[in-house]
């Protein structure tokens, strides 16, 4: 245990210990694994999932020891998955590592119900007929599906997923949840116990600067009729106000008062985006709802009554100049105010499971806690079926794109993936495979493609001859790099998807190998 | 035809022709052997890109690697460094990374360098044709920078001759995020061009760690001064500082000679554990909760947390790269690449440029000398003057050494240099190019640099005014 845990030190700091035993109870499906997939489970093994399965019909062949390093001279002819499956064994022997030597294409036609054992599905290298039917598939059994395909020097990673709702989603930067445009009235007592005119400067310099702005603002309102600094006149006579309580340029304290002195100007309540899922028609909740809705339900109750507009305090503070007494008390503050809410949010979810015939306590504490703590931070991302997409892309942004220089090299690509798949299904082969055929395969290829573009209701002329050429000279390779980082990405992607921290990404990212001018495709 | 052959993939990209390819692209089946054969490269790094980076390069058709570590592989290496298993924890991670990638992939030769950067001449670095650097410290990434930049030469017209440029792909990682980025010295910003981007570390004012802690790693870092203060005067103990573990290692030698690095590995969660109990008691006096050994563990080691996704992907992005840096069959970056997959999934491509008074890839600060100055006086004033500052330097001249620091045998082989003239060391030449490498202070710390000189002599083959306007 301690030898795993110093192991896995390095993501435990990112993850916990939380995050960790969710990837060692996840099982991953992997469809074909030439060097993309390969690489993609690899990092996945390497940080300790629970198990993997890799799926995969072919045998070794001597082009698969230029790309793939899971195989190697002593594989050839030997089937891939057993080779790459032995190899992934060996990272990692925490992993339960298994293979089924068959190919993806048959599996997903013949028996459709083997992909409800698994956690995720990892999809490498199909083809658009085969990935629909497996979308439809995964949909019906909720389990997540990522795709991910290397081409030449493109590619693409695609989750599909109905709903995925996060409650940690670990911004990078987000504002401190301090409430100094609406202090609570334990704050405020606590910063009147605390004369700003001390006159021992060691304790005039350390009174942190949460108290010098709530003080500071109630003095504000009081001779400004109950409101707080708004135009831009008063929020610089508010900091004006603040530098002239400094007795010492050196008093850090109140630079960061006045540096902070906006916070007391923010509009009170809640985000727009956090208003979006309180309004969701998943928050009126049934006994089919997930956890994650029952409580949304009961945040939204608490913000129409015991929080008065506002989330439950997230109860964490910055480090800031201060007194070590000063910032423990304040720390304690913040903590009671948090942990009252975190009651009252904890009373409605328990009343709600019962209204909705579910065990009370069938949400633990530590998630509700967890949830109270994030509220401000909750995440839905929501994933079209893959053929709605293909079918119906939201078609402004589809013009957008393709009018813009920023994005054109990325819709190329997207188009010619598919029309690739199409030009397969036609000519039993993929583009530019011989050299022979290369200005046939060119001219069949564009006309495929300004061909799909109609049929979307697009002009084929933003395509580039350029980039029809390029497809065609990269002829199906699966270049080693751009695999590992097609791979890099859907395995960074999983994690997110099963620990369910931070947001994964939304839409279809498209690799650009050029110029590395990848996008994600709002479609 | 169909090639069936081990590199069907990539010879497609190799032998056909495109027309969104780098200048000088000339496609032909034997671009993949030339790879091979006449490309040298140096991956600097055997740690979580390193060994992504080994098996990138090894996979995109070079057969000629070269890999610097000072390292021992750790357990805590394990989760993402694919190249290590648990048996060979302790072992140098150069050596066994080379050796696992060379079983799988036929045909490829990688020589390990078990030592710092700082061990190696310029004669060394002189022959690879691209550096790879899979590093996680400033100071490395600004050495090694400095050594490939000091190659470049500039042409009378301030232009960079382009067989001197030595290209570089950087990557570096931190959790979900990382960048990738292609340095041609002379043509795109070095990295002290864009120093800026790495901005020195946040450290805490001492008086809060001794008057006023607030938090748990206020209370580690001030058992970290304090503990470390009764052996180093003023400064913490960094374990990523040479020269710390130095002193770790020549203590434990002294004790024992036979000693080895798990005795040092040890030694050091000694430290730790002795770190943080101190800090636990202090702690408990001020009522702050929090500390615990992990923390300890974060703010002594100075960790990065890493994952092996994020060094999949930037290292995948640095060998892309390379292979089209040496072959030009499609276009270069260019040249930063950002990626950020914390909140959905953001790239960014900025194209930086450089700065056209670096001390680093820019023609060399010029000297003007005396052709009476002796080595010693030299070296002197290298140590004043103002944009140098180094102290401790040792001299080359065309890849000759004038005068070495360390170790004491090279010392003492050329210490009477010291008092000739430098004019006479240099061949009796009027102007030339000279290399000084030293330690200099930056953000108060020592770090070893590398700066390249450009030394006329006064009063030899009359020096015209054109020669001094263009220097720095």
């Amino acid at each position: 245990m301690t030898e795993s845990k110093t192991k896995y030190d390095r993501q435990l700091r990112i993850w916990g210990e939380q995050g960790q035993a969710a990837l060692e109870k996840a099982s991953i499906c992997l469809l074909n694994c030439g060097p993309t997939g390969s690489e993609a489970l690899k990092n996945l093994v390497l940080g300790g999932v629970g198990s993997i399965t890799v799926i995969d019909g072919s045998k070794v062949e001597e082009g698969d020891l230029g790309n793939n390093f899971m195989v190697d001279d002593s594989s050839v002819g030997q089937s891939k998955a057993k080779s790459v499956c032995a190899f992934l064994q060996e990272l990692n022997d925490a992993v339960k590592a298994k293979f089924v030597e068959e190919s993806p294409e048959a599996l997903i036609e013949t028996n459709p119900s083997f992909f409800s054992q698994f956690t995720l599905v990892i999809a490498t290298q199909l083809v658009e007929a085969s990935v629909l039917k497996l979308d439809r598939i995964c949909r019906q059994t909720n389990v997540m599906l990522i795709c991910a395909r290397s081409y030449g020097l493109t590619g693409m990673v695609r989750i599909s997923v109905k709903e995925h709702t996060v409650i940690e989603s670990k911004p990078d930067h987000f504002l401190d949840d301090l409430r100094l445009n609406n202090p609570w009235p334990e704050l405020k007592r606590f910063a009147e116990s605390i004369d700003l005119n001390s006159t021992d400067p060691v304790v005039h310099k350390h009174t942190p600067y949460v108290v010098i702005l709530v003080k500071m603002a109630e003095e504000w309102a009081n001779s400004h009729g109950g409101r707080l600094p708004s135009t831009r006149e008063e929020k610089r006579e508010f900091k004006d106000l603040l530098k002239g309580k400094m007795i010492g340029l050196d008093e850090d304290n109140y630079k960061e008062a006045i540096e902070a002195s906006f916070k007391v100007s923010a509009s009170r309540g809640i985000s727009s985006g956090l208003c979006q899922i309180l309004n969701d028609s998943s928050a009126e909740v049934d006994s089919v709802s997930s956890d994650f809705w029952v409580m949304v339900a009961a945040l939204k109750e608490f913000i129409a009554n015991e929080g008065g507009g506002e989330a439950p305090l997230e109860g964490s503070i910055p480090d800031m100049t201060s007194l070590t007494e000063y910032y423990i008390n304040l720390q304690k503050i913040y903590q009671a105010k948090a942990e009252a809410d975190f009651l009252a949010v904890e009373q409605r979810v328990r009343n709600i499971l019962k209204r909705i015939g579910r065990e009370p306590y069938s949400i633990p504490k530590t998630t509700i806690k967890s949830f109270c703590r994030n509220a401000r931070k909750l995440t839905v991302c929501r994933y079209r079926p893959i053929e709605e997409e293909l079918n119906s892309p939201v078609l402004s942004e589809l013009q957008k794109y393709l009018t813009d220089e920023d994005y054109s090299a990325a819709v190329g690509f997207y188009i010619l993936l598919r029309a690739v798949d199409r030009f397969a299904a036609n000519y039993n082969r993929f583009p530019g495979l011989h050299v022979g055929e290369m200005d046939e395969d060119i001219s069949r290829l564009k006309t495929i493609a300004v061909g799909l573009l109609g049929d979307l209701g697009c002009n084929g002329s933003a395509l580039t001859e350029d980039l029809i050429n390029e497809m065609c000279r990269f002829g199906v390779a699966e270049l080693h790099a751009v695999a590992a980082f097609i791979g890099g990405v859907a395995s960074q992607e999983v994690i997110k998807l099963i620990t369910k921290q931070f947001v994964p990404m939304s839409g279809t990212f498209i690799f650009n190998g050029i110029d590395h001018k990848s996008q994600l495709l709002a479609l | 035809m169909t090639n069936t052959g081990k590199w069907r993939d990539l010879d497609k990209l190799l032998s056909r022709p495109g027309n969104l390819v780098n200048p000088g692209f000339e496609p032909s089946p034997e671009l993949k052997d030339d790879l091979g054969e006449y490309t040298k490269v140096l991956v600097v790094g055997a740690g979580g890109l390193g060994c992504e980076l080994l098996k990138d390069l090894a996979l995109s058709g070079f057969t000629n690697l070269h890999v610097i570590d000072m390292d021992t592989i750790e357990v805590t290496n394990l989760n993402r460094q694919f190249l290590f298993r648990l048996q060979d924890v302790g072992k140098p991670k150069a050596e066994v990374a080379a050796k696992r990638v060379m079983e799988r992939v036929s045909g490829v030769n990688i020589v390990p360098h078990f030592c710092r950067i700082e061990d190696k001449d310029l004669d060394f670095y002189r022959e690879f044709n691209i550096i790879a650097l899979g590093l996680d410290s400033i100071e490395a990434r600004s050495y090694i920078n400095s050594v490939a930049c000091s190659f470049l030469e500039y042409d009378s017209d301030d232009k960079p001759s382009e067989e001197t440029i030595k290209p570089m792909v950087d990557g570096g990682t931190e959790g979900f995020k990382g960048h990738a980025r292609v340095i041609l010295p002379g043509v795109t910003p070095c990295f002290e061009c864009t120093i800026w981007l790495f901005p020195p570390q946040v450290k805490f004012p001492l008086c809060t760690l001794a008057e006023t802690p607030r938090t748990a790693a206020h209370c580690i870092e001030y058992a970290h001064l304090i503990k470390w203060d009764e052996v180093h005067s003023g400064k913490a103990f960094d374990a990523d500082d040479p020269e710390h573990m130095q002193w770790i290692y020549s203590e434990v030698r002294n004790w024992h000679s036979s000693v080895n690095m798990i005795l040092i590995v040890l030694l050091f969660i000694l430290l730790t554990l002795a770190i943080l109990s101190q800090a636990l008691k202090r702690a408990e006096l001020f009522g702050i909760p929090g500390v615990t050994y992990s923390l300890t563990q974060g703010v002594v080691k100075n960790i990065i947390p890493a994952i092996a996704s994020t060094n999949a992907i930037i290292s995948a992005a640095c060998a892309l790269e390379a292979l089209k840096i040496v072959t030009a069959c499609s276009r270069i970056m260019s040249n930063y690449l950002t990626y950020n997959g914390l909140e959905g999934l953001h790239t960014k491509m900025t194209e930086f440029v450089r700065d056209k008074d670096c001390l680093v890839c820019g023609p060399g600060i010029l000297l003007e000398l005396e052709t009476s100055i002796t080595l010693q006086k030299f070296m002197e004033l290298v140590g004043e003057h103002p944009k140098l500052l180094l102290s401790k330097p040792s001299v080359t001249y065309q890849g000759k050494t004038l005068y070495m620091q360390a170790p004491p045998v090279l010392e003492e082989m050329t210490r009477s240099n010291l008092k000739l003239p430098l004019f006479d060391l240099m061949d009796k030449m009027s102007k030339d190019v000279i290399h000084v490498t030293g330690m200099t202070n930056k953000d108060d710390k020592k770090t070893s640099c590398l700066r390249k000189l450009r030394i006329v002599f006064k009063g030899v083959d009359g020096i015209t005014d054109v020669d001094m306007a263009s220097g720095a």
